[in-house]
């Protein structure tokens, strides 16, 4: 049962990832990646990671999203949709890709995994993967989580810098 | 029983089970919801023509109570125009994405004790997620009807939307952290040692904020600057026809009916009352949610549209501070207490 | 049970259809979208072994994956308005001003 969820989940995400990077049109594009942005946080909750599983459908498909959607149709797609859709070298960038992933898929063969923690699925069930990962936050990456805050503050402020329209002095 | 036995293993016959029963749960909170926001077009109707010293609909049965049906039927039937110059994917889903993401913040409500679709541990966040999806449909309609009108619509309301999501988010988390869960059902059970079994007066700065970003997220009067009837025609739906109308103007009311579910369930109690009342387990539920839905009405009679940059000023700079003076104020007296 | 490195596999493939995107396409919006992509796989594979591993710290990983996301996708798409306000497209083989 688990095999047949995790098949159908990554196989419709890399066909939905192949069709996000080869459709013409930005906004299509976009709509791929909403429903790929769907199947990944499936993919989590197979994987116990239920807030995460939120957090890619709030932060992910409502935010980042909305943005890019935004941003296209502030543009002018009617020039886009005319101009050719890759660069001259794409087969060189294809090809490039295609090499470095065959590289990872032989790594795989190599690959050990560290040493297993403390957190098992019955300490997530008895106290919910809410509470586990929030205590782990605020108390062993509290640090960090607060740097975090000021890297998106500082994404906040250079965001109107960058966008507001210059005074004519 | 037994001839079942004999090809399916017991525990296969028990996921049978289980799944029927919440399809027919689904089938029965779908059908009632539907059956809710037919008929609060009709009190809509009723009540702001009632403020308007009108009598609202009065000929299709009597004092106009069969009006909904008729409008259903006149939907169905009319002709499904597209525009010729559409984006005809997009177009043909974007109602469905609007009318989906409404629906399925349902499965989360509980409408009464131990009535739930799906009592998962991050309902909140769920609602959360599934109203951002609403932003969807309203701007793919916009973009796809290929015209300036539902353009500008649907920018002005995603625009919108985004914005208030913020602070209705925020506005929330102090009712989390009184509850200490994002359960919905936990929540309603915290409240129980709470003045009236409610969050209402820990949380009153949270439900004002919440109560008026809700308006805003529905895009109703005095915040329905995307469907702004007398500038817009109507916003992103205008090229919409027949059916795939009804689907976004169902989707509205059914948005308005979740959020004040939600503020029932995060800030009134929920079904608790101050008394029992026998047979019907969610009677309390109901009128708490058809008095904040009345309170929609009122607002929509009574106050004039808003402006384009008084709306965002007031979501950014109003709301969003007070809903982060909330969670500051609930942090203090809860490490205090 | 699913092996960790079917996760990994999927991962990895995902991460290159972004690079492969990346590397070919000429839309600079799409690049940006083909970024996303990567940082998605890379979440995909720190929640794997999360999972597998029976720790919380891969998931607190992702936590901060996706809020620098977020910062990066605003940043990206305020430069991408400045940039069309100048030049009037997102092609980026034309954004060569910088070329000497």
């Amino acid at each position: 049962m688990g095999g047949v969820i995790f098949g159908y989940l990554a196989g419709v995400i890399i066909l939905l990832s192949i069709l996000v990077i080869t459709v013409k049109n930005p906004v299509h594009s976009v709509m791929f990646m909403l429903l790929m942005f769907f199947h990944i946080a499936g993919l989590y909750l197979t994987l116990n990671a239920e807030f995460l599983a939120a957090v890619q459908i709030i932060v992910y498909a409502g935010a980042i999203l909305v943005l890019f959607l935004f941003v296209i149709l502030l543009l002018n797609l009617k020039d886009e949709l005319r101009m050719k859709r890759t660069t001259w070298s794409w087969p060189l960038g294809v090809a490039a890709a295609g090499a470095l992933f065959i590289a990872a898929f032989l790594s795989l063969r190599s690959f050990v995994p560290g040493t297993k923690g403390v957190i098992t699925t019955a300490v997530i069930k008895a106290e919910t993967n809410t509470k586990v990962l929030g205590r782990i936050l605020f108390t062993e990456y509290l640090f960090p989580f607060e740097v975090v805050s000021l890297v998106l503050l500082v994404a906040l402020i250079g965001a109107i810098v960058l966008a507001k329209k210059r005074q004519r002095s | 029983m037994n001839f079942l036995n004999m090809y399916f293993s017991p525990g296969t016959i028990d996921l049978f089970i289980n799944i029927a029963i919440i399809v027919i749960k689904i089938a029965v909170v779908v059908g009632v919801v539907m059956l809710h926001v037919a008929y609060a077009t009709y009190f809509e109707r009723k009540v702001i023509g009632h403020m308007q010293v009108r009598l609202g609909p009065m000929r299709v049965g009597p004092h106009g109570i069969l009006q909904p049906i008729a409008d259903g039927i006149k939907l169905f039937f009319k002709e499904d125009i597209i525009p010729a110059n559409a984006d005809k994917p997009i177009f043909y889903i974007a109602p469905v994405i609007a009318l989906v993401s409404a629906l399925s913040s349902l499965a989360v409500l509980p409408f009464f004790e131990g009535f739930v679709i799906a009592n998962i541990n991050i309902g909140l966040l769920f609602i959360f997620a599934m109203s951002s999806l609403g932003t969807y449909g309203i701007i793919m309609a916009g973009w796809a009807s290929n015209s300036k009108y539902s353009f500008l619509g649907g920018l002005r309301s995603s625009a919108q939307v985004i914005s208030y999501e913020i602070s209705m988010g925020l506005s929330l988390v102090g009712v989390m952290m009184l509850a200490g869960s994002l359960n919905l059902t936990e929540i309603v059970k915290a409240q129980e040692s709470y003045p009236l079994g409610m969050f209402l007066f820990p949380q009153i700065i949270g439900f004002f904020v919440f109560m008026l970003s809700a308006i805003a997220e529905t895009n109703r009067a005095p915040f329905d600057l995307p469907e702004a009837e007398s500038e817009l025609v109507a916003g992103y739906f205008v090229e919409y026809s027949g059916m795939r109308f009804a689907l976004f103007f169902a989707a509205e009311y059914i948005g308005m009916i979740i959020m004040s579910s939600i503020a029932t369930v995060c800030f009134l109690g929920g079904w608790n009352g101050p008394f029992d009342i026998p047979y019907v387990p969610f009677a309390w539920f109901l009128v708490k949610v058809y008095f904040l839905i009345f309170f929609y009405y009122w607002v929509r009679a009574t106050l004039p549209r808003y402006r384009y940059d008084h709306l965002m000023a007031l979501g950014w700079k109003v709301l969003i501070p007070l809903s982060l003076l909330n969670i500051l104020i609930t942090g203090i007296v809860k490490v205090l207490l | 049970m699913v092996p960790l490195n079917w996760y990994l596999l999927l991962s990895a493939a995902v991460f290159f259809i972004g690079v492969a995107g990346f590397l070919s396409r000429r839309n600079i919006i799409i690049l940006f979208m083909s970024i996303e992509l990567m940082l998605n796989a890379t979440n995909i594979s720190l929640v794997a072994f999360s999972h597998y591993l029976l720790d919380m710290r891969g998931q607190i990983m992702v936590f901060f994956i996706i809020a620098v996301a977020a910062a990066e996708a605003v940043l990206g798409l305020a430069i991408i308005i400045a940039l069309f306000r100048n030049k009037a497209t997102t092609n980026v083989d034309e954004m060569n001003i910088m070329k000497g």
